[in-house]
């Protein structure tokens, strides 16, 4: 176990400093320092001195990886590579263009962002799979072909308009909860961007779970357990439920780190302070310094859901066994 | 009139061909025209395919651009407007040039907002304004009095354009690298299998956004290349489709690698190689033909899910140039308007409705695909 968990982490390192490698490539090498410069100076401003005074103010007036101006180690140490891009694997992001610390924003928003994420995952998954588990049920019935109908026309609608229908209907139409806005601790915030969640994703899911369980509806211990007369109902929310476990976990244990992140939708049209609106605001601002910074973020948060993953099938599984 | 070809419909143009050669190939054979005989068949299959093929019809018609001759004095060489205009706004001339001044709800006579008018007894007050064209939209104006139809259908284009050429990016990629990821196995995996586990790893907004915004830099870096508005937001939407694809082979190639992996151990493919054909010919005449039907399953799901993002890339500020006519941005350009008294709410419903349909069509057809071209859920349903 302990010889598994340690392979997966020297693992995850070639992944992590190719995704270094790939922001690093797109944002210092295809863009240089001096294209973001301009950026930020804005047409007017742009001299040769002002791009210089904005490169060394933000600490971008190095070259990429070898610097000949340097003796011995600070040959390959004193680099944007280095400076930039390594320095995150210490989970040091360095300050925004704005000269706020990116670690300490992270750190203050990842509450808000759990406590939208949080809820929504939960409530959803509990949700789409009893969902699915009743289309299963109900299988051959007009029940059934009216709830894969339902799910097909629900996920053909745009995950911004149940944003925006909630919005106005819950929240200016029949006042039940405000618009937008967060406070900690205050519920009232939450309830509708979690509604609104769950409800986002309501045709996807139900019908990759529906699908799920009739792979698995078709199989020999089902009909054993049908023969020695469990109910229907048992044979489902047992059986079929517990086998189905492998392939549930798989898609679902994968994501729960990165419920960190929140979602960038969600929080910038409900105006919670979270880790998503962050990242928006940074994408609308240009602001290269935080986008890699969650791009790092992100792809070891997926990490650590893959190895969560493998983790969670020894529980659900006795057989599975990690070496 | 001078035709201009812009990229994307150069684009459009070599989709369409290869799509009949295909077509021409695959005439006289019995196993690939079945499973789209059942697929018409079907009475779900007949309709999706139609409303499918008028939105298709529509994104054509929008696809054929052009400049209008300017009226010259007799003698002088011939001078071209600096708008590139399309087939379909030609067709639609009578909507596209009735702007009103601002919002007007559908079929309204009247404008949305007060403003002071001239009454007949010659005394000014706050009313109403009578609009210039009034009861001719039928989905009332937008913010700066577009008529909203007319929007609608102009988005069209941009919709299909997505789906289908990051299609045409993505599948090079998939193909490629799945097929030879499950056939070689060995060392050709593991650096395939690396690759895609990388670009999983990222969250997919985050590099969308990451690789958009360097290309937004690169076009304004040389502005100089683009000398029109539509040839610089047709730039951005190819860029967009790129993006798109180069980040979006991974599930499909995943699924092939699954596939080419159980093939190559079958008979027909230990016959190939015991009789000395090479790698190259056994993935060309063997494996590929015998995984497409996971390919076309794949597109056509896909197809659905890649309208649905340009909204909300467009929303997050990554997607088409804001200044292009697109479901996100129509939906953009109105979602704070709900807030108004009385409330703006046709421009929002045009866009989710035309929006809805297309993807519903698509999401319907592409059951109807899998069904009949899926060995496993044949017969299922």
């Amino acid at each position: 176990m302990l010889n598994y968990l340690i392979r997966r982490v020297l693992y995850a390192v070639p992944i992590l400093l190719g995704v270094n490698l790939l922001t690093f490539a797109l944002f210092f090498m295809v863009n240089t320092p001096d294209d973001m410069a301009r950026i930020h100076l804005g047409a007017k401003h742009v001299t040769a001195t002002a791009i210089a005074r904005w490169k060394s103010a933000h600490g971008y007036d190095k070259p990429l990886f070898i610097n000949e101006q340097a003796a011995g180690m600070g040959k390959a140490a004193d680099t944007l590579f280095v400076d930039k891009s390594l320095r995150l694997f210490a989970l040091d992001f360095g300050a925004a263009d704005d000269g706020r610390d990116i670690a300490r924003e992270i750190g203050s928003r990842m509450g808000p962002s759990l406590a939208i994420a949080l809820p929504t995952f939960a409530v959803g998954l509990l949700f789409y799979v009893s969902f699915a588990l009743l289309l299963v049920f109900f299988r051959g019935t007009n029940l059934d072909a009216g709830g894969v109908v339902l799910c097909v026309a629900l996920m053909s609608i745009s995950g911004l308009f149940y944003v925006i229908a909630g919005q106005y209907l819950m929240g200016k139409l029949w006042h039940w909860f405000p618009i937008s806005g967060y406070q900690p601790g205050a519920w009232q915030f939450l309830v509708m961007p979690v509604l609104v969640g769950v409800v986002g994703s309501i045709g996807d899911s139900t019908r990759f779970y529906r699908s799920l369980f009739f792979e698995e509806i078709a199989r020999d211990y089902v009909r054993t357990a049908r023969a020695k007369g469990l109910s229907e109902l048992r044979v489902l929310f047992r059986h079929v439920l517990g086998n189905a476990m492998i392939p549930i976990l798989t898609g679902v244990v994968v994501v729960i780190p990165r419920l960190f992140l929140g979602s960038l939708i969600i929080e910038s049209f409900f105006g919670i302070p979270g880790l998503g609106s962050y990242t928006i605001d940074a994408i609308q601002a240009q602001d290269f310094a935080i986008v890699r910074s969650m791009v790092f973020l992100g792809s070891l948060l997926y990490i650590a859901g893959l190895v969560l993953t493998d983790l969670s099938y020894t529980l659900a599984d006795p057989r599975v066994r990690l070496e | 009139m001078k035709p201009i070809l812009l990229w994307s419909d150069a684009l459009i143009l070599l989709l369409l061909a290869t799509l009949a050669a295909l077509l021409w190939l695959a005439r006289h054979n019995e196993a690939l025209r079945d499973p789209w005989r059942q697929v018409m068949r079907g009475r779900v299959g007949r309709v999706t395919a139609l409303i499918l093929s008028l939105y298709i019809s529509i994104g054509l018609l929008d696809s054929a651009h052009y400049v209008e001759r300017l009226p010259a004095a007799p003698g002088q060489p011939a001078q071209y407007g600096g708008e590139v205009r399309s087939a379909l706004d030609g067709l639609l001339t009578p909507i596209r040039v009735s702007v009103e001044k601002t919002y007007s709800a559908p079929l309204a006579a009247r404008l949305y907002a007060k403003e002071s008018v001239m009454g007949p007894d010659g005394v000014e007050r706050r009313d109403y304004p009578q609009l210039k064209h009034p009861g001719a939209h039928l989905f009332g104006t937008d913010k700066v009095g577009q008529d909203v139809l007319y929007l609608s259908l102009k988005s069209i284009r941009t919709g299909l354009l997505i789906g289908s050429l990051t299609t045409l990016v993505m599948l090079p990629f998939a193909l490629g690298l799945g097929i030879a990821a499950g056939y070689f196995g060995g060392r050709v995996d593991d650096v395939i299998q690396y690759l895609y586990t990388t670009l999983n790893s990222i969250p997919g907004v985050l590099l969308i956004a990451a690789a958009v915004l360097v290309v937004q830099v690169q076009i304004e870096a040389h502005a100089e290349l683009f000398n029109t508005a539509a040839a610089r937001s047709d730039v951005r939407l190819l860029a967009l489709c790129g993006i798109l694809g180069v980040t979006g082979w991974t599930g499909l190639a995943r699924l092939l690698r699954a596939e080419a992996l159980k093939l190559r151990e079958l008979e027909f493919v230990l016959a190939a190689r015991a009789f000395g054909v090479g790698h190259g010919r056994i993935l060309l005449r063997h494996l590929l033909p015998n995984v497409m039907h996971l390919v076309l399953i794949t597109v056509v799901l896909d197809f659905s899910g890649l309208v649905l993002a340009e909204a909300v890339l467009s929303y997050v500020g990554v997607g088409v140039d804001p200044g292009m006519i697109s479901f996100g941005n129509m939906i953009n350009g109105a979602r704070l308007e709900l807030a108004r008294e009385p409330v703006v709410w046709w421009q929002l419903a045009a866009a989710f409705v035309f929006m809805f349909v297309l993807v519903l069509a698509a999401n319907l057809f592409a059951d109807q695909v899998r069904d009949a071209l899926d060995p496993k859920s044949r017969g299922r349903t």
